[in-house]
């Protein structure tokens, strides 16, 4: 881990973090791309740096650390096959509006406003009614 | 007794599941498992009347400390017969009282065989956690009987008061247990109450959590509404749980826990006070009631008032004054709820107001009445009235602070007791006849099989009256954790004294409330006006869904930028206050390389001009500029299978993204306002600060030597190949690879079916899919795509088989097949993609998918382990020794789900923008 790199890590992980906070589907795409990046440069620098770790090119001693690596290149195919799935929801947000901003939730702006009676209430409140009136 | 419990519940559920069809005999084939309970239990009386304790214990989750542990002593076996005696009983009474065509029998006498085996665990357990368990359970299935008739409303809701109130209380229950556990470092209760816990605000706190769990579950004041409602379950349900069973848990847990805890500061006030209370508050409401179920449902909660004051006061002689009224009130309870079960059945009507005179042959139905009721009210020869000497004595001769009061109450209660006991049995056998009948038929009378089990009760309690010297040794074995002298003998009669006067005291005050009771209802109906229980109950639902309505429309705006904000700004500052308060600083790393420098700058350039660029396919490439500096990174830094994997993907993903970008405008709108845009901002940077500390934290904090040594040493011996990094993806960490591909697979079946849903739509309305606009094709394209391709294909395949001992791989490959792919796309469109297999896409995917599972499986044929893999070293007749590993063929199946996930991407995404409009 150096300085550049964490600082290139930070640079990453909060442009990206701009990005992933707007409105436009293609905007956060773009923005989670960029956290990925950030995510896998600190995935690679948390272990040791050196020589490409191919058995039989140099000392085992110099070698960079594998297992990070490992994890990066997981990552980085898993997130191509998300990203591919996102790009279907800004397609198919495309086919139904023409363009492709995240609308509110109607679902949830519609229990904001509401003051919900549940049924289990009402089922005891109508049964003291009645006990009440003999 | 395990297996005792296991049938129990076995025959419970095979009942639910299976029992539609046999209706009333359901309920006899329910009561053999219970009678061979009650057997068992009486078997082992002589070992638990000799001070002996049974026990048993059983493994569930050892490792966490978990074990099923059972004990048989003398109150878990008083309450053992119980259970097991009414148990069958009801059984049998239930087999009579409903009518032959009912239907859903089958579940009710499962529920009830369910019941009757969780209550039994309750008593019997002896671990903290089996109890609580037990105790839920009894809930639960209580729930299911009382909403057994679930198309009326008023079934629902008393079941749902019960359910959310008993719960409650369970909750504070478990909370209580787990403290003492905790406090205690055992979970056995045996262990527990031998050897308590040093007193202090932890133990006081377990304290007050169990008693409030054992006040909901036993009715007590303020937590009673639940039990009157309850009634709306079916008479033999509600002289099974809600008089003899259920409501007793409350009870008896504040019985095993009062010999060590009575003493404590705040037992005593409390548990008197609530037990006081109800005693009252049963009572009289009781007075005030025409439904004769109703009067017992209230007379119950009054009852267990007094038991939960007997038992709470903690002395030898309440003990033994409580064990005696928990024998007869269940008795005399169940006895009394048959009886109005009957009169219900054949009457039609359980209103005071209403009963027809019941003559002639409702004699011994009035007399199995007279016996149960006068035990209640304490009339001499009844199991009540030696309860009552036993209390008046042991009250007598208690001096814990505040006894006078509690005396004085429980007198107070007691004619409270005889008044309703009047109340019932003259109300559904007296006063009918002096009404005018009018012409009438007399009423059927029950016949004896439906009589018999009431009888059997009441019987119970007549011969306990006369000679309760039978259950001595029971009673004995009951107190025995309160130690004392002698042993306790108990008898009929008790000689003039106090207890005799007090008697015949709450007989004659209870006889005048009963005789003026014209005077006393306009007095009792005043009491109204104070809130009820349910009340209190139903605004405490109403208040509690409005909070909740309020809570969640101020939390949920469903704004997504909102939730992604909160989410990120969490996720920052958490880690960043958790860093500040425990971090020490170790000292800067070092700066860098200077052959860093450029790559890092052009990469951090790259992400500005992606995130500020206004034109949609100018921010793409900028995306892609920085994925490739990515890439120079990862070469800089040793990792060259990254590098090619990051160049690969960059390719593919700028190439797919464009597929979708070139439908939709051109230029981001500008939106937000200002105000926004600052609190994105913020945002952001406190996520960028975080995450640079958070890396200059981790990076001196490193302890104990990297697992990668070892798989480095490894991988030519074990793996077979010198690519470090891919022996770890397919061999070392195959799990992770395979877990990988499916990711893979799902994402590319999402992609695809959401983007070709509207193309299917179209089809299924009829609209012919237009033509394809024949793509123009340039010449040189075209030529050098040809050539190139295959080129490409070879690399691919090359970079395959050569990843286990080089840079490469499954991946890589099949992303630079990826590639090979995309440029046919370039040059000939869609259906030139299409025309390069028979096979559709899902297949490929499928293909791949299915070869890496194969390949991971194959070894449990031979015997070995999942992802075991092998090599062979083969003589080719021109090549020589060449060594094959097994990880190939699992690498291919990777390769193959790659290049699938490819070809779905361009199915999803790449039909011309006209034909996909439609």
């Amino acid at each position: 881990m150096t300085v550049l790199l964490a600082a290139a890590a930070a640079g990453l992980f909060a442009i990206g973090t701009y990005l992933l906070l707007q409105r436009k589907l293609s905007r956060i795409i773009i923005g989670l791309g960029l956290l990925t990046h950030g995510a896998n440069l600190l995935l690679i620098t948390a272990g040791r740096r050196g020589d490409p770790p191919i058995v039989g090119t140099g000392p085992e001693s110099a070698f960079a650390d594998p297992l990070p690596q490992a994890l990066a290149l997981t990552a980085i195919v898993i997130t191509f096959g998300v990203t591919v799935l996102l790009l279907s929801l800004a397609f198919r947000s495309w086919l139904l509006t023409r363009d492709d901003e995240v609308q509110d939730d109607v679902g949830d702006r519609a229990v904001a406003g509401a003051d919900v009676v549940h049924d289990e209430v009402s089922d005891q409140e109508q049964v003291i009614a009645r006990e009440e009136a003999p | 007794m395990i297996a005792a419990l296991a049938a129990l519940a076995l025959t419970g559920l095979v009942l639910i599941a299976f029992g539609a069809r046999l209706g009333r005999r359901a309920f006899l084939i329910g009561a053999v498992p219970l009678a061979a309970a009650t057997t068992y239990v009486a078997l082992q009386l002589p070992l638990v009347t000799s001070g002996q304790q049974v026990t048993e214990r059983a493994g569930w989750a050892a490792d966490l400390g978990l074990t099923i542990e059972l004990r048989l002593d003398g109150l878990s076996a008083t309450m053992s017969l119980i259970i097991g005696a009414v148990g069958v009983c009801v059984l049998f009474y239930a087999a009579q009282y409903f009518a032959s065509d009912a239907r859903d029998l089958g579940r009710l006498a499962g529920l009830l065989v369910l019941f009757a085996g969780s209550m039994l665990g309750l008593v019997l357990a002896d671990q903290l956690l089996v109890l609580y368990a037990c105790w839920e359970l009894t809930s639960v299935t209580s729930f299911l009987l009382i909403g057994n008739r679930h198309t009326e409303s008023r079934a629902r809701a008393a079941a749902l008061h019960a359910l959310l109130v008993t719960s409650a209380g369970g909750l504070a229950l478990l909370a209580g247990l787990v403290i003492l556990g905790e406090a205690a470092g055992s979970y056995r209760l045996s262990e527990i109450l031998q050897d308590p816990p040093a007193s202090g605000t932890a133990v006081t706190a377990a304290m007050i959590l169990m008693l409030l769990g054992a006040f909901t579950k036993s009715a007590q004041y303020p937590f009673h509404a639940w039990l009157p409602g309850a009634m709306a379950a079916p008479t033999p349900v509600s002289a099974y749980l809600h008089s003899a069973t259920m409501v007793k848990a409350g009870v008896f847990l504040v019985a095993v826990l009062a010999p060590t805890f009575a003493t404590a500061d705040l037992w005593r006030p409390l548990v008197l006070t609530v037990g006081c209370a109800t005693l009252i508050f049963g009572g009289l409401r009781a007075l005030r009631q025409h439904d004769l179920k109703l009067l017992l449902a209230f007379g119950t909660v009054s009852q267990l008032g007094l038991l939960m004051v007997l038992f709470g006061a903690g002395t030898r002689g309440t003990a033994i004054a409580g064990w005696m009224l928990l024998v007869a009130h269940a008795s005399f309870k169940g006895a009394l709820f048959m009886v109005v079960g009957m009169i219900d059945r054949h009457t039609g009507t359980r209103d005071i107001r209403d009963i027809p005179p019941l003559l002639g042959a409702w004699r011994p139905v009035r007399l199995v009445a007279l016996l149960a009721a006068g035990s209640m009210a304490g009339v001499p020869l009844g199991a009540g009235f030696v309860a009552k000497e036993y209390i008046y004595e042991s009250l007598d001769v208690a001096s814990f602070p505040g006894v006078a009061l509690v005396f004085a109450i429980v007198v107070v209660g007691s004619m409270l007791t005889v008044a309703y006991s009047w109340r019932f049995y003259g109300g559904a056998f007296v006063a009918p006849r002096r009404r005018p009948s009018g012409d009438r038929a007399p009423v059927g009378a029950p016949s004896f099989s439906f009589l018999a089990p009431a009888a059997a009760l009441a019987l119970v309690g007549l011969v306990l009256g006369v000679a309760p010297w039978i259950g001595d040794g029971l009673a004995n074995a009951s107190i025995a954790a309160y130690g004392g002298i002698g042993e306790i003998h108990l008898s009929l009669w008790h000689g003039f004294g106090i207890p005799l006067a007090l008697s015949v005291l709450a007989l004659a005050g209870g006889a005048a409330l009963a005789l003026g009771d014209r005077w006393i209802q306009p007095l009792l109906a005043r009491g109204g006006s104070i809130p009820s229980g349910a009340e209190v109950y139903v605004a405490t639902l109403r208040a509690l869904g409005i909070a909740a309505a309020r809570v969640t429309g101020f939390v949920q705006s469903g704004s997504l930028p909102v939730y992604v904000g909160v989410i990120m700004a969490t996720a920052a500052l958490l880690p960043a206050g958790a860093l500040l308060l425990g971090w020490e600083w170790h000292g800067w790393p070092g700066f860098g390389r200077l052959s860093e420098a450029p790559v890092t700058a052009v990469l951090l350039l790259a992400a500005l001009g992606a995130a500020i660029i206004r034109r949609r396919f100018s921010a793409a490439v900028f995306l892609g500029v920085a994925g490739y500096a990515m890439a120079g990174l990862f070469v800089l830094s040793g990792a060259p299978d990254l590098a090619l994997t990051q160049v690969a993907v960059e390719t593919l993903f700028t190439v797919v993204f464009v597929l979708v970008l070139r439908r939709l405008p051109e230029e981001f709108e500008r939106q937000s306002s200002s105000r926004r845009r600052v609190i994105r901002l913020a945002i952001a940077a406190s996520v960028g600060i975080t995450v640079f500390v958070l890396a200059l934290a981790a990076a001196g904090v490193r302890l104990s030597p990297p697992v990668s040594e070892e798989m480095v040493a490894r991988s030519v011996p074990d793996g077979h190949g010198r690519n470090v990094v891919n022996v770890i993806l397919v061999d070392f960490r195959g799990f992770d690879t395979m877990g990988e591909i499916t990711v893979l697979a799902v994402a590319a079946i999402g992609a695809v079916a959401l983007a070709r849903v509207g193309r299917r739509a179209a089809e299924a309305r009829g609209v012919a899919p237009r033509p394809t606009a024949p793509v123009r094709r340039l010449a040189f394209v075209d030529v050098s795509v040809r050539v190139v391709f295959y080129a490409v294909l070879m690399m691919s395949l090359w970079l395959l088989f050569a990843g286990h001992n080089q840079p490469g791989g499954g991946f890589v490959g099949g992303l630079l097949a990826g590639s090979a792919i995309t440029l046919i796309y370039i040059a000939g469109g869609i259906d030139e993609v299409r025309a390069l297999s028979r096979f559709r896409p899902w297949t490929v995917l499928g293909t791949g998918l299915l070869l890496a599972a194969g390949t991971a499986a194959a070894p449990l044929l031979g015997g070995g382990a999942v992802l075991e893999a092998g090599s062979a070293t083969l003589e080719l007749p021109l090549v020589g020794a060449v060594s094959v590993s097994s990880t190939l063929s699992f690498d291919t199946g990777v390769y193959i789900a790659v290049v699938g996930m490819v070809l779905m991407a361009f199915d999803a995404f790449g039909d011309d923008p006209a034909e996909a409009a439609s």
